[in-house]
C-alpha cells in the first residue's frame, strides 16, 4: 500500500495509522519511510530507524529507505564477484553516475520496496511480510517518484535496468497487490491537487487510486441556526462568554467550509473517500494515531 | 514586533521560503499586494497559486511572463495604491530551463541536441533542485531588468526548504560533473585519466545499466560541456543576488511541532550560508482562545443567556479544544522565537475560510502589516 499526497496533509500519520491497524489484526506489517523523514523515530520516541528492518511493536516493523544504501544493496545482489563490486564502489565514475542520473535514487528506492514485498526475499534471511506500507515522498509536482520505473524503462531500451524497471512498473500498477492511497485535507488547494494527482496517476503511471483519505475534518458541533444565535450573543457580551461564542462560531464556519470542500472532493475524484476526524490534540503520539487506526481499519482488512 | 513593511524597508528582493503546506503562496501574494498598496511597483513570482486566487487576480495558467493585476481590483478591495502596481507571474520551470539553454548554447546544433535529449527531458523535473534553481534564475533575470521596486519570490513546494538553498550548488555540480567528462573525451583519453580498470568499469556499468542509458548521458554531457562556464558564472551571480543586503529571506511556517522545527533548521542554514534572514511568518495560528479558570461558571452563564444547557456545554467543550490548540501554538511560537533569537515573528491567525481574492489578501495584511503584536491580537479578537 503506497500512501502519497502533498506536504503538510498528515500523510505520515495516516501511513502509520494504517500500519498500526494492520499489525493489530495480526498482519506482519512493515512501514517504509522514504527520504529520511525520521517521523517514526519521533512518534515512537526512539533513536533513528535507519536502513534496517526494526521491530516497533507486535507485528509492526519499520525501515527508513536510504537511496544510497538501496543502490549498494542492489549492486551487491547483481554482482556476485567481489572484485567487481569493489572496483565499482571505489570508482569515481560510479559515484558520479549514481548521483548524476536523474531518477536513479527514486528507482532504487522503489526497488527496495518491491524487494520487501517479495514472498521470496532477495536479502538473505529476509522476513516475510503480509503488508508493506510506504510513506511515499510528498508530491511537490505531479507523480515524479512513482513514474520513475516507467521513465527508466523508456530511456534504457535494453539491458538489466530496463528489465528491472519493467518489473517495478508492473509492481506499482498491479491493482490486486498494490494499493494507492492519497491523503488530502478538506481545503481548496489540496482538493484540487488531489483531483489532479488522481488523473495524472492514471494517465502518466497507469495507476488507479484505490482510496482517498480526507484528513483533519472538523466535527459539525453547531448547526447553522445555533451558530447564528451564538454570533448574536458574542456581539452583545464581553469577556469569556464572547470568546466562547466566537470559538463556536469559528468551529461552525470551518466545519461547513470543510464540508463544501469534501463535497467537491467527492465530485472531482473517482476513488472512494474516507474521512478522518480532526484531533484536538497538541501533538499526535502513538495513542492518538491509534484512534485513527480504528478509523482506517477497514482498509487493511482484506 | 513590527510588520512586513518594516522588515522589507529598502529591500529589492523578498524570498518566502518554507516547507510545503504552510500557506507560502498566499503569504507571498499578500506581501506583494500589501507593498503595492504602499505605493511600490511590485512583482510576485509564484509557483502554484490556488486556481480561484489566480483567476481572481487575472493570472493565466501558464505564461512565464508578468501580468499586471487590474488596479480596479484594489479599488474594489477599498485600497488606493497611488503609484503602486502589482504584477504577478506563474513560474514554469521547464520553460525557464529551455530559455537558459537557448541563452547559453554555443550554436544551434548544440541547442537542439540538448533540448531533444531524453536525459534533458527528465532533468528539469527529476533532478532535485532544478525547479528551485529555475525559480532563482527567473528572479535573477527579472531583477537584472530593473523594472520593479520589489520582487517577491514564492519558492517551490519542496519536501524541505533546504532543497532551495542547495539548488544552485547541486545543479552546477551536476552539470560540471567533472568525472563524467570521461564520456565527452575520446575513449583512449578517458581510459588514461582513470587508469587501468576503466574499461572493465564500463563493462560492469553496461551490465547494470544497459548501454543506451550511458550513451544518452554521454551525449548529454558532451552537448552541455560547452555551456559549463556560462552556467557556473550565472549560478555565481544568482548566489550573489541571494546574499545581497537588499535581499531578505522570510521564513514561512505553521505552528505545529514539525513545521516549527523545520523553520528553526532552515534559519540555521540561512545563517550558515550567510544569507540575509528577515523574519518568520507563522500562519494558521490559534490565538486568543483562553479557557477561564472556572469553566463551570462560564457554562452556567451561557446556559442562562442561551436558555439551552446542552448548547452551553458544547460551546464550553469546544472552547476547551480551541484553548488546547491555542496553548500549543503559543508554546511552539515562543520556542521558535527563542531558538532563532529574533523578535521578528509575525503571527497570522487561522482564518476560517480560504483566501481567494485581493480582498482576502488585504484581510491577511491586517496582520502581516500590523505595527506590532498587540495590534495583531486586537484585530484577531475583534473579528
Amino acid at each position: 500500500m503506497i500512501v502519497t499526497g502533498k506536504g503538510g496533509v498528515g500523510k505520515s500519520t495516516v501511513a502509520l495509522a494504517l500500519a498500526l491497524a494492520a499489525a493489530r489484526r495480526g498482519k506482519r506489517t512493515i512501514l517504509c519511510e522514504v527520504s529520511a523523514q525520521e517521523h517514526l523515530s519521533r512518534v515512537f520516541h526512539r533513536a533513528e530507524v535507519g536502513f534496517h528492518e526494526v521491530e516497533m511493536a507486535e507485528n509492526l516493523w519499520a525501515i527508513s529507505i536510504d537511496p544510497d544504501e538501496s543502490l549498494r544493496e542492489y549492486v551487491l545482489l547483481q554482482l556476485k564477484v567481489k572484485a567487481m563490486r569493489d572496483l565499482l564502489f571505489k570508482s569515481r565514475i560510479f559515484t558520479y553516475l549514481a548521483a548524476a542520473t536523474p531518477g536513479l535514487k527514486e528507482l532504487v528506492t522503489i526497488g527496495k520496496i518491491w524487494e520487501l514485498a517479495l514472498e521470496d526475499r532477495k536479502v538473505k534471511q529476509g522476513r516475510n511480510y503480509d503488508l508493506v506500507i510506504v510513506d511515499a515522498p510528498a508530491t511537490g509536482h505531479g507523480v515524479g517518484f512513482l513514474q520513475t520505473p516507467r521513465t527508466f524503462a523508456n530511456v534504457a531500451r535494453v539491458g538489466p535496468i530496463r528489465q528491472q524497471a519493467e518489473i517495478l512498473d508492473k509492481f506499482i500498477r498491479n491493482r490486486k497487490r498494490t494499493g494507492m492511497a492519497v491523503v488530502t485535507l478538506p481545503e481548496e488547494m489540496p482538493v484540487n491537487e488531489t483531483a489532479k494527482l488522481e488523473r495524472d496517476l492514471a494517465s502518466e503511471v497507469g495507476v488507479q487510486v484505490s482510496r482517498i483519505f480526507c484528513n483533519g475534518l472538523y466535527p459539525e458541533r453547531f448547526p447553522e441556526e445555533e451558530a447564528g444565535a451564538l454570533i448574536e450573543l458574542a456581539a452583545e457580551r464581553e469577556g469569556a462568554v464572547r470568546v466562547a461564542c466566537r470559538a463556536a462560531a469559528s468551529e461552525s464556519r470551518r466545519a461547513r467550509a470543510e464540508r463544501e470542500q469534501l463535497a467537491r472532493l467527492e465530485e472531482l475524484t473517482e476513488a472512494p473517500v474516507t474521512t478522518l476526524p480532526f484531533l484536538f490534540e497538541p501533538e499526535l503520539g502513538v495513542e492518538e494515531i491509534g484512534v485513527l487506526a480504528d478509523e482506517v481499519a477497514d482498509e487493511v482488512a482484506v | 514586533m513590527a510588520g512586513v513593511a518594516e522588515l522589507l524597508e529598502g529591500k529589492r528582493v523578498c524570498i518566502c521560503a518554507g516547507s510545503g503546506g504552510v500557506g507560502k503562496t498566499t503569504t507571498s501574494a499578500a506581501i506583494a499586494a500589501g507593498m503595492a498598496a504602499r505605493g511600490l511597483k511590485v512583482a510576485v513570482l509564484t509557483i502554484d497559486p490556488a486556481k480561484r486566487l489566480a483567476d481572481s487576480l487575472g493570472l493565466p495558467e501558464l505564461g512565464n511572463t508578468e501580468r499586471q493585476v487590474d488596479p480596479a481590483l484594489f479599488a474594489e478591495a477599498g485600497v488606493d495604491p497611488g503609484e503602486g502596481e502589482l504584477w504577478a507571474m506563474m513560474l514554469d520551470s521547464k520553460q525557464t530551463f529551455d530559455e537558459v539553454v537557448r541563452k547559453h548554447a554555443p550554436d544551434e546544433e548544440t541547442r537542439d541536441q540538448i533540448l531533444s535529449n531524453r536525459i534533458y527531458e527528465q532533468l528539469s523535473n527529476a533532478l532535485a533542485g532544478s525547479q528551485e534553481y529555475m525559480a532563482m534564475e527567473k528572479l535573477f533575470e527579472i531583477h537584472a531588468e530593473d523594472r520593479y521596486d520589489l520582487l517577491v519570490l514564492d519558492t517551490p513546494p519542496s519536501r524541505n526548504a533546504l532543497d532551495f538553498l542547495d539548488a544552485p550548488k547541486r545543479l552546477t555540480q551536476f552539470i560540471e560533473g567533472r568525472a563524467l567528462q570521461v564520456f565527452t573525451r575520446p575513449a583512449g583519453f578517458g581510459m588514461k585519466l582513470f587508469g587501468r580498470g576503466t574499461s572493465m568499469m564500463f563493462s560492469i556499468l553496461r551490465r547494470i545499466t544497459g548501454v543506451n542509458l550511458l550513451e544518452d548521458l554521454a551525449e548529454f554531457f558532451q552537448a552541455f560541456s560547452g555551456m559549463v562556464d556560462g552556467f557556473r558564472e550565472r549560478a555565481r551571480r544568482v548566489n550573489e543576488l541571494l546574499a545581497d543586503d537588499q535581499t531578505s529571506f522570510l521564513v514561512v511556517c505553521a505552528p505545529q511541532g514539525e513545521p516549527i522545527s523545520e523553520a528553526v533548521y532552515f534559519h540555521r542554514k540561512l545563517v550558515e550560508a550567510e544569507l540575509p534572514f528577515g523574519g518568520v511568518i507563522v500562519n494558521k495560528v490559534h490565538y486568543g482562545w483562553d479557557l477561564p479558570d472556572d469553566p463551570g461558571a462560564l457554562t452556567d452563564e451561557l446556559a442562562e443567556a442561551l436558555s439551552d444547557a446542552d448548547l452551553a456545554h458544547r460551546v464550553v467543550a469546544n472552547l476547551a479544544d480551541y484553548a488546547a490548540l491555542s496553548a500549543r501554538d503559543h508554546h511552539n511560537v515562543e520556542h521558535l522565537a527563542a531558538e532563532i533569537r529574533t523578535r521578528a515573528v509575525i503571527q497570522v491567525p487561522y482564518l476560517d475560510e480560504d483566501v481567494h481574492d485581493l480582498t482576502g489578501l488585504m484581510e491577511i495584511n491586517r496582520y502581516l502589516f500590523a505595527s506590532g503584536s498587540e495590534e495583531r491580537a486586537a484585530i484577531a479578537t475583534s473579528v
